[in-house]
Formats: structure tokens, C-alpha cells, sequence
């Protein structure tokens, strides 16, 4: 077993994510058994290969810094679940 | 408008209006009608835009009563995949989550097809933010395979590939990831194109894995998908991954013509899994591309079998940051909370599905401390050898052909409960997203009645000779004439 059911706890807190009890065990039997599969990449010597990000590579993409139409505030706000005067608003943070 | 117009491809439909033979208000009704027998059935649609279609098709019809004419997509009805963005019209991804979004813009797909002057019918249902290769995991509708009702229609596109196959749209989009045109193209029995990365705009495509996703047309016949093309592909500001090529005219290239051409066909898309009537059904496929004069020989993409993994780690690590804006604050679903991170958490536990939490999870693991460099950085360097492999292939051969999907569509939950299984549907797909170089499914025949589909691919913005190939063999064969019976039954109750 690569991952321990601590770990599926600890990264479900990382992607801000609440599993059930069932969705943690379920999870911690696929994950494995995914990783187990993706553990044939392992027998590649990748030493002195370069990753690849994209397959065609573009770099630097610059424009004219030109002012342009936008998003109005009111339409920019339309899809919140909850916003006053031009915020979005949440619960509390501190 | 004769009973059989609906089955008519693009361009015969363009021809009919152009000679004033419908109107595209007629065309759009007829469309209409067939959405609502079918759809009891097929559920290939999230949103169906009755209203807003007659209107639009009223001002073509305007400009056909004043004498203008019509370009090649005019007046044409067609669908969207519901993860490209539309102003004013909901765009669900499929998910919980986003419900209820309405996107204050346009995709750039989007406003191509309407400065093309297209119909827009509606939005078609996909896999959770296009997760999937069956359409199981849509959060709202289960979409049905117009072959056979039970059995999936593939995916993530599926309400893509059942829109055309069943008639209920002259055309589609959809985007394709890991596949997700070509298998449901395949197990549909319709024409699906990934483009190259880079060759159409990504702008208001809501994102899966962003160096992997690409939009393409899906078509009843290869004439069509190159007019399509023609209208969505090129460069775009507003997406910085967009590449300036310079567009060709797609449909120059449809000439029935491969003498010559050197077609590679590599073994390692024949492993185990593979349908052995599959395998024969491409074989005689093969032939009648020999017999018309083609250059065939089998070839070698020594790295095929390390592109499931790797494909599973890019893909999921993209889509855990992609899908890390869905916090319950700008837009989507919200759950409430005492706190703002009790309010993450609940948003994005009830919002997302079981797929979409497993790949997240899986690439929030990937990208982890410690395991960057063993998962997703060993990905990407597995990545630059499957791409290697391709560029090796293509100094020797002009297109590559494997089966698009190792076997036909399977029954529903025939997969859903093994996630592995069904990623490993995927080994003949997912090597070309990895590549970022195009491919197409095209119609080649059945196994017990379900379609199955030939792959061509082709070097980086080499659409043109796919499409030279693939109108070829659409020429010198009839597969994609064939209809659901189904939809011939249905056909004859809507008319009465």
C-alpha cells in the first residue's frame, strides 16, 4: 500500500475537500491501486529526458497593453452566490 | 420539408437553402420536433433553446428573402457541449457546481459559430466537467447510445456524438482531453475531430486539464467536419496557448485520392483489451485503404503503454488547480458555514461528484510535497518520450491508424464501478492529447450492431491530410450512411 488512509485524510484537507467515512476508504483502495498501475513509469530511466508542459511549446506571449471592453461590475457579480454593493461577501474569516 | 431532409448532411442542407428549398426556420422547427420525440429516450441535451434558435434562424431567413448570400454554415442548427461558455445561456459542465452558472460571456468557439451564422439548439450533456468516457458521471442526465439504448453513448462528449448521430443537430462540438470526441464519435458511428492543441481557441472552454484540452467538431460526414473547421480554427488573442498558423482551407483537402500515401500502423495499439472483432473490423478497414492505393506498414510507438499513467497524472494534477476555483465565492454552488473554510470544504464536497473528488485527490497527491518529482515530473518527461515516438513515426509515414476505442460501447455501469478499467478504455486515445497532434475518428463498420471507429492521426496541424484520408475512405465506403434503427422508427412517428 503506497497510501495509508492518513494520507488520503491529509490531501482531501489539501484540495479542500470533507470525505465520508465510506468516500475515505473507497478512495484509499482506488488511489492505490491507480498508483500501483502508475508505479510502471519507474522502470523508464528518465535521467537526462526534459520534461515536457506542453506539447507545442510557445513562450513569451506579449501584446500591446491596449485598453479593451470588459466585464461590467454588475455582470462580473451576477453569478455570486452572495454579494452586496459591488463585493462578493463570505462568512467570517478571522 | 421532406421527412428525410433531417438526415441530410451540412452542406446538403446549405444547398437547400440556399435554393430557397426550406427555410431555416422550417429546418430549425424540424429540429425542434425531433428534440422533443427523442429526447424522452436519448437525453443528449441539458438545454434546449427553442425560442432563441426561431429567432436566429428568423434573421437568416431575413437576409435569404433579401437576396444575400449564404455562407457555408448559414442558417445551419446546431449544439454545444455544455462546458463552452454561451452568454445569457446556462453552461452546467455537467456538474452540481455549476448549476446555475449563467457565463456573462461568449466562448470563442461561440462567437465564431455565430458570426458563421449558425443556429445555436441548445447545450448537450457531457461527463462531470468532462470526466469520464461514458457520460455515467453527468451530474443531471443519463445519455443514451441511439444504437442501443442500453448501452452508453461513450464520453465525455456523448451528448455531442448522440446530437448528430440521432439527427437532433445538424453538428456539434465537443472537446476532447484524453478522447473525449473520438471514442464517443466512434462508439456513436459519427465523424470527430481533436484538432491540434493550439489550433482552436480554448477561450470559455471551462478547463479540465489545460495542456491536454482541445475543442473539435463532430459531424455526420467528413465534408462537414472540414467546413466546421474551417469556421472555428485559428488563432486567438484571448488565448495565450493559441499558436498563429496560418489557417488553410480545410475543405481543399477533400480529395478522393491516397495513392501513395505511407500509413503506419502501430502494434502497440493492438495490446491486450482489444476486441478481436474490433481488430477485424479495422483490418478490413485497412484493406480498402491498401486497395486504394495507400503505402501500408506496421510501425512501432515503443512508449504507448506508459501514456495511460502518465496522462492520469498530468490530467488529474491540471484539474486539481483548475478545479481549485470552485469555492463557493465568485460563482457555483455555495453550501453554508459558520466559517469561510467550513464553507470550501461543504461547497466542494457537495458540489463535485464522486469522479471529479477522485481526480482531484489523486492530483493533489501528485503535485504533494514529496511526490512532485516521482509523479507528476516523471509524467512529464514519459510525456516528452511518447512524443518523441510520434515524431519518429511521422518522418516515415504521412498518417498513423489504430482503432479508435479497443472495443464498442459497453452497458451502462459495465465500468463504473472500476475506475482503473475505465481509464484503461483510454490506451489508444490518450497518447495524441499527450502529443498535442490531431486525430479523427471516423465510421468503420459494427460488432453486434454498435459502431466502431478508425483513428487516423497525423503530425501537429496536419488536419488537412487526416482529412484527405478520412474523405477517402468515406468515399469508397458507406458506414456513415447508416442510421439507428431507432431513429428511423421515431423518424416515422414524428412524421405521421
Amino acid at each position: 500500500m503506497k497510501i495509508s488512509r492518513e494520507d488520503v485524510e491529509y490531501v482531501a484537507a489539501l484540495a479542500r475537500l470533507e470525505l465520508t467515512e465510506q468516500e475515505t476508504q473507497e478512495y484509499t483502495e482506488q488511489l492505490n491501486s491507480i498508483l500501483d498501475y502508475a508505479a510502471m513509469l519507474e522502470r523508464l530511466d528518465t535521467s537526462d529526458v526534459v520534461p515536457t508542459a506542453h506539447a507545442v511549446p510557445l513562450h513569451n506571449i506579449l501584446r500591446e497593453d491596449q485598453v479593451r471592453p470588459s466585464i461590467n461590475h454588475e455582470k462580473a457579480l451576477r453569478n455570486a452566490p452572495d454579494g452586496e454593493e459591488g463585493f462578493f461577501r463570505v462568512p467570517k474569516i478571522v | 420539408m421532406a421527412t428525410g431532409d433531417i438526415e441530410k448532411s451540412v452542406s446538403e442542407l446549405h444547398e437547400l437553402l440556399a435554393h430557397k428549398d426550406i427555410s431555416s426556420t422550417e429546418l430549425t422547427q424540424t429540429y425542434i420536433d425531433r428534440i422533443h420525440n427523442l429526447e424522452p429516450d436519448l437525453q443528449a441535451y441539458l438545454t434546449v433553446l427553442e425560442d432563441q434558435a426561431l429567432a436566429q434562424a428568423a434573421v437568416v431567413d431575413r437576409k435569404i428573402a433579401q437576396g444575400g448570400v449564404l455562407s457555408s454554415l448559414e442558417g445551419i442548427p446546431m449544439a454545444m457541449k455544455d462546458n463552452m461558455c454561451t452568454e445569457g445561456v446556462r453552461t452546467s459542465c455537467g456538474s452540481k457546481m455549476l448549476e446555475n452558472f449563467t457565463p456573462p460571456y461568449n466562448a470563442t468557439v461561440t462567437d465564431r459559430l455565430q458570426a458563421a451564422g449558425t443556429i445555436l439548439l441548445g447545450k448537450l450533456n457531457m461527463d462531470e466537467f468532462a470526466m469520464g468516457s461514458s457520460t455515467e458521471n453527468s451530474y443531471f442526465a443519463k445519455t443514451r447510445n441511439p444504437w442501443d439504448l442500453e448501452y452508453v453513448p461513450g464520453g465525455s462528449s456523448g451528448g455531442a456524438a448522440v446530437a448528430v448521430a440521432a439527427d437532433e443537430a445538424g453538428f456539434s462540438l465537443g472537446s476532447d482531453t484524453g478522447g473525449s470526441i473520438r471514442q464517443p464519435a466512434a462508439f456513436c458511428g459519427v465523424v470527430g475531430m481533436k484538432p491540434t492543441y493550439g489550433a482552436v481557441s480554448r477561450y470559455g472552454l471551462i478547463a479540465y486539464a489545460s495542456s491536454l484540452d482541445q475543442i473539435g467538431p463532430l459531424t455526420k460526414n467528413v465534408r462537414d467536419n472540414a467546413l466546421v473547421m474551417n469556421a472555428i480554427a485559428g488563432h486567438d488573442l484571448l488565448d495565450s496557448t493559441s499558436v498563429p498558423f496560418e489557417k488553410p482551407d480545410y475543405t481543399k483537402f477533400l480529395v478522393n485520392d491516397i495513392k501513395g500515401l505511407k500509413i503506419g500502423i502501430p502494434r502497440e495499439y493492438y495490446g491486450e483489451g482489444i476486441d478481436p472483432e474490433v481488430a477485424k473490423g479495422i483490418q478490413s478497414g485497412i484493406q480498402t485503404l491498401i486497395d486504394l492505393g495507400a503505402e501500408v506498414s506496421e510501425c512501432s510507438l515503443p512508449h504507448t503503454e506508459y501514456a495511460i499513467p502518465a496522462y492520469y497524472l498530468i490530467a488529474t494534477a491540471e484539474a486539481s488547480s483548475n478545479l481549485a476555483r470552485y469555492d463557493g465565492v465568485r460563482y457555483g454552488y455555495r453550501a453554508e458555514s459558520e466559517d469561510v473554510l467550513g464553507m470550501f470544504k461543504t461547497t466542494r464536497s457537495e458540489g463535485f461528484g464522486p469522479e471529479v473528488k477522485r481526480r482531484i485527490m489523486l492530483g493533489t497527491y501528485a503535485l504533494s510535497s514529496g511526490y512532485y518529482d516521482a509523479y507528476y515530473l516523471k509524467a512529464q518527461k514519459v510525456r516528452t518520450l511518447i512524443k518523441q515516438d510520434f515524431d519518429q513515426a511521422f518522418e516515415e509515414f504521412d498518417v498513423l491508424l489504430s482503432p479508435t476505442a479497443p472495443t464498442p460501447a459497453f452497458k451502462f455501469g459495465e465500468k463504473s464501478a472500476n475506475p482503473l478499467a475505465m481509464y484503461l478504455s483510454d490506451i489508444t486515445t490518450v497518447p495524441i492529447n499527450l502529443a498535442g497532434i490531431p486525430a479523427i475518428s471516423i465510421p468503420a463498420g459494427f460488432v453486434n450492431g454498435l459502431p466502431i471507429g478508425m483513428q487516423l492521426m497525423g503530425k501537429a496541424f496536419a488536419e488537412g491530410m487526416l482529412y484527405r484520408v478520412a474523405y477517402t475512405f468515406e468515399q469508397n465506403t458507406n458506414y456513415h450512411t447508416l442510421k439507428p434503427s431507432m431513429s428511423r422508427e421515431v423518424l416515422a412517428r414524428g412524421s405521421r
